[in-house]
């Protein structure tokens, strides 16, 4: 017989999705040790937010203001020097603009120069846009894109190097996250005093080109004039190899520029190519003009990063080591350690919560109980008001909190404390769905039509505004993940997945329930 | 039959009727709220000033005033201490004086020093001015879009009359709660325009039940008046009306009892917001329809008579319903449309 309009796949469907939510919900039911015995598709758990767990979250701001002040005014100084060359080509350079979007502007002494100007300026940085106007003025912007661009690397290069520091300082687990342009997010679970970390972060970094002591490297031991350094290749401490290294700084990392990993078009070789500012390049000029076929060291805070030999002199400025990279992926940490030897621009703590382990315990504790209560009060409630079928609602409400769970041990979402309040609260609002088609079944049993049209006619009615209802609710939910911090994430996932699951456990679960009770039972009064 | 038997069913109160009382009460509560944030303003928590919150918990019963004292010469601006929870946990609260743009480094440690060893922090939080200065702009903005995402979802599914009647009220919720926290002055902080948005998304799904109630009688009922079909919706659905809201209601006081102070704070305004947005519904978005020139009873059979001729003339009779009301088609015949 099929009641209810059910079929078989509909059936299995509704059992296979609770079975599965049940599955799924499991790992946060047992201890850690048991949960590692299980296939790796079953062990995801939620996580606890750092409100519940205990630990400090901080803000950081990146100071890209300074550093695209910083950029311009070194333009400035290429720009002049590179027409100065050329028989001073030009009349009033000056800078015009807001900060934000600046404009370096100068009138040719000659408009036949004008292809000319153009091309020196863009040997300068490919990231310059010239413009020239009929009468001979030039203006010269930044590419908006090359600099958003720009932005996004000083970024990175930062979450780099903080991620370096606090992996220094043993922190367990951290997330380090970009939020907007120009924010980084810090999440240091477990750690109550962000102290120790924020000194960390303000430290600027010493990085360091010195020539390798080669006698001393040969016999094993430190020379007087020479260390022995962890040799670290990939970021990764390697079979604790030590080289000697000479205490004389031969360049400061001050001045490099850049580093980037590159391929040979021809060789296909990988390597590194390394660019100096001015001072750096003259230095470095100097050392490999005398130094051909030794080696050298760059050294980052008292580890060396690469040890490469000098082939031949460099006179511009720009390097490049190769040979001894086994992948690209090789080439580009380095590259990135090079670059993110110091900070790329200065960091300001622009928030900072710090919540203690006792805390985090107490919020669990009495989040627990009061989602316990909230639970119970709500069943009884509705087993008073719809007796027989209000069990089948609350029995929809323990699969509704089961795929909770399930779901979002499967998103990997964050529980927070108002995550849990979003619990308690999906557990008043879960039931509503069932009211809807409990009013609708009683007020069709008034109008004297009969028990099983009556529950059929209910469930079919109270539909649409089910979905209406419920879907303008998850909208509201949407803009608050949207515009919520962390906890208040926590929140809205708690209370978009509880509503939608309930949409399924209400419609579906209960009305399977419902099925195979009045099929074994064949009442004429329904209980309700 | 249930153990209880709760809810009255076949109610018949006359909610629109007195909707001249009702909506002064409306007008009346919306004007004080709207004094009190014209004239005192909201009281900004640090998340959206900037400053320092500290939850600490004493080794013994604490001193205040004597506490108070001691931080005095700190120079911090006016700081808050309160009990907070139990006796020996403390609140201590300070906002940024404003001009500076960072709380001083030694703030928190200098405090530290002075509450001496043996206290456990609980928490800690510094915000900075300008993080503040970007959740008000944002937290509006989620407001106004979470709005707005609403109006369009129910002007899709029902129509534009009903779309705007629910968002009026569910802006005059939104109002209120604001209201409450300049009225009562409770913290305006991030927590708060979460509950504004809490608000809006249970008090929402409570107007569409009634509107979507108020559409189907429209449909069915054509012999009697708008205010009629108003009334008998809103007493149909009173029943769903208060045992959602008991639940809902039950399973936050339950977080606001048990849940932990930290909680208690954050789900007391949504407990009042619930009632409101109950309310709301009832008072504000069903007898605004009657301002909207929405088409009901003999309009509605002449539109349908209309179309029907139009129809018949074009050789393709079938029975036909104004687009207004054509979304689920079944027309359940209560009132005598049949012809």
């Amino acid at each position: 017989m099929m009641l209810f309009g059910f079929s078989q796949t509909r059936k299995a469907t509704i059992i296979v999705a609770c079975v599965a939510g049940m599955l799924f919900c499991l790992p946060n039911m047992v201890s850690k040790e048991t949960v590692e015995k299980f296939p790796s598709w079953l062990q995801n758990t939620v996580s606890l937010g750092l409100d519940l767990r205990g630990g400090s979250h901080l803000q950081l701001e990146v100071d890209l203001k300074a550093v695209n002040a910083e950029f311009l005014s070194n333009l400035l100084t290429d720009v002049r020097g590179a027409l100065r060359k050329e028989h001073k080509m030009y009349l009033n350079l000056r800078v015009e603009g807001r900060e934000s979007n600046p404009k370096l502007f100068f009138d040719l002494k000659d408009l036949t120069h004008k292809d000319k100007v153009a091309s020196i300026i863009k040997k300068i940085d490919a990231s310059l846009l010239t413009e020239v106007s009929e009468q001979g003025q030039v203006s010269i912007t930044v590419d908006p894109i090359a600099s958003q661009n720009r932005s996004k690397q000083i970024i990175e290069q930062s979450i780099e190097v903080i991620r370096r520091r606090i992996d220094e300082t043993g922190t367990k687990e951290p997330t380090i996250l970009r939020q907007g342009t120009d924010r980084i997010i810090i999440q240091l679970p477990g750690v109550d005093d962000p102290q120790e970390v924020k000194k960390r972060l303000g430290k600027t970094a010493k990085m360091t080109f010195n020539m390798v002591d080669n006698g001393a490297q040969n016999t094993g031991l430190a020379g007087p004039d020479s260390t022995m350094m962890d040799y670290i290749r990939g970021g990764e401490e390697e079979g604790g190899q030590k080289i000697a290294v000479r205490n004389q700084v031969s360049v400061s990392g001050d001045n490099l520029v850049d580093a980037q990993a590159t391929t040979d078009p021809q060789t296909g070789e990988i390597g590194v190519s390394l660019r100096f500012n001015n001072i750096g390049a003259r230095k470095f000029a100097e050392i490999s003009a005398n130094s051909i076929g030794k080696q050298f060291a760059i050294v980052l805070d008292g580890k060396v990063l690469t040890a490469p030999v000098f082939r031949s002199a460099i006179p511009n400025g720009n390097a490049e080591i190769s040979g001894g990279f086994r992948t690209i992926r090789e080439a580009n940490e380095l590259a990135l350690l090079l670059r993110a030897g110091s900070l790329p621009a200065p960091l300001k703590v622009v928030e900072e919560r710090t919540v203690g382990p006792s805390l985090g315990a107490d919020s669990i504790h009495d989040g627990r109980n009061a989602t316990v209560i909230a639970f119970l009060m709500v069943s009884v409630f509705m087993f008073l008001g719809y007796s027989m079928f209000g069990i089948f609602a609350n029995l929809a409400l323990v699969f509704n909190m089961v795929l909770l769970f399930a779901g979002l041990s499967l998103l990997q979402a964050t529980l927070t404390l108002p995550g849990i309040a979003g619990i308690a609260m999906t557990i008043g609002m879960a039931v509503d769905a069932n009211v809807l088609i409990y009013e609708r079944i009683k007020e069709e049993l008034r109008s004297g039509t009969a028990a099983l049209a009556a529950i059929e006619a209910g469930y079919e009615r109270a539909m649409t505004t089910i979905i209406d209802s419920n879907l303008t609710t998850l909208i509201a939910a949407g803009v608050l993940y949207e515009f919520g911090s962390g906890p208040i994430r926590g929140f809205a996932v708690t209370t978009a997945i509880g509503i939608s699951v309930s949409m399924f456990t209400a419609l579906s679960v209960t009305k399977l329930v419902t099925a195979w009770w009045f099929k074994n039972k064949q009442v004429e009064t329904l209980p309700i | 039959m249930a153990v209880l038997n709760l809810i009255p069913h076949n109610t018949n109160f006359d909610f629109i009727g007195k909707r001249k009382i009702t909506f002064s009460i409306v007008i009346l509560s919306t004007l004080i709220f709207m004094g009190s944030l014209l004239f005192k303003g909201l009281n900004y928590g640090i998340d959206f000033k900037g400053g320092v919150v500290m939850e600490v918990r004493m080794p013994t019963i604490p001193n205040i005033s004597h506490l108070r004292e001691q931080l005095e010469p700190l120079k911090l601006g006016e700081v808050a201490i309160q009990e907070f929870g139990s006796a020996q946990d403390l609140m201590i609260k300070f906002e940024n004086v404003t001009g500076q743009s960072t709380i001083p480094e030694t703030a928190v440690s200098n405090i530290k020093t002075i509450l001496g060893d043996g206290v456990e922090y609980r928490r800690i939080e510094t915000v900075g001015p300008k993080v503040g200065d970007e959740m008000v702009h944002s937290g509006l903005m989620a407001v106004l879009y979470a709005l707005l995402g609403i109006l369009i979802y129910v002007a899709f599914r029902f129509e534009w009359r009903f779309a705007l009647c629910a968002v009026i009220a569910l802006g005059h919720d939104c109002f209120l709660i604001l209201g409450m926290y300049s009225l009562f002055p409770l913290e305006f902080n991030e927590t708060a325009i979460t509950a504004i948005l809490i608000t809006a998304g249970y008090s929402i799904n409570d107007t569409i039940v009634v509107l979507d109630r108020i559409r189907e009688n429209i449909k069915r009922c054509r012999k009697i008046t708008l205010v009629e079909i108003l009334n008998k919706s809103i007493n149909e659905t009173l029943s769903r009306t208060i045992l959602t809201v008991v639940t809902t209601f039950l399973a936050v006081l339950a977080l606001f009892m048990f849940g932990g102070p930290v909680i208690a704070v954050f789900v007391l305004p949504i407990l009042i917001s619930m009632v409101i947005g109950t309310l709301s519904s009832i008072f504000v978005a069903s007898p605004l329809l009657l301002y909207f020139n929405v088409k009901y009873g003999k309009v509605l059979d002449e539109e349908e008579e209309r179309i029907a001729k139009s129809l018949e003339t074009e050789g393709r009779y079938e029975a036909s319903v104004p687009k207004q009301f054509a979304d689920d088609g079944v027309i359940e015949d209560e009132g005598p449309v049949r012809r």
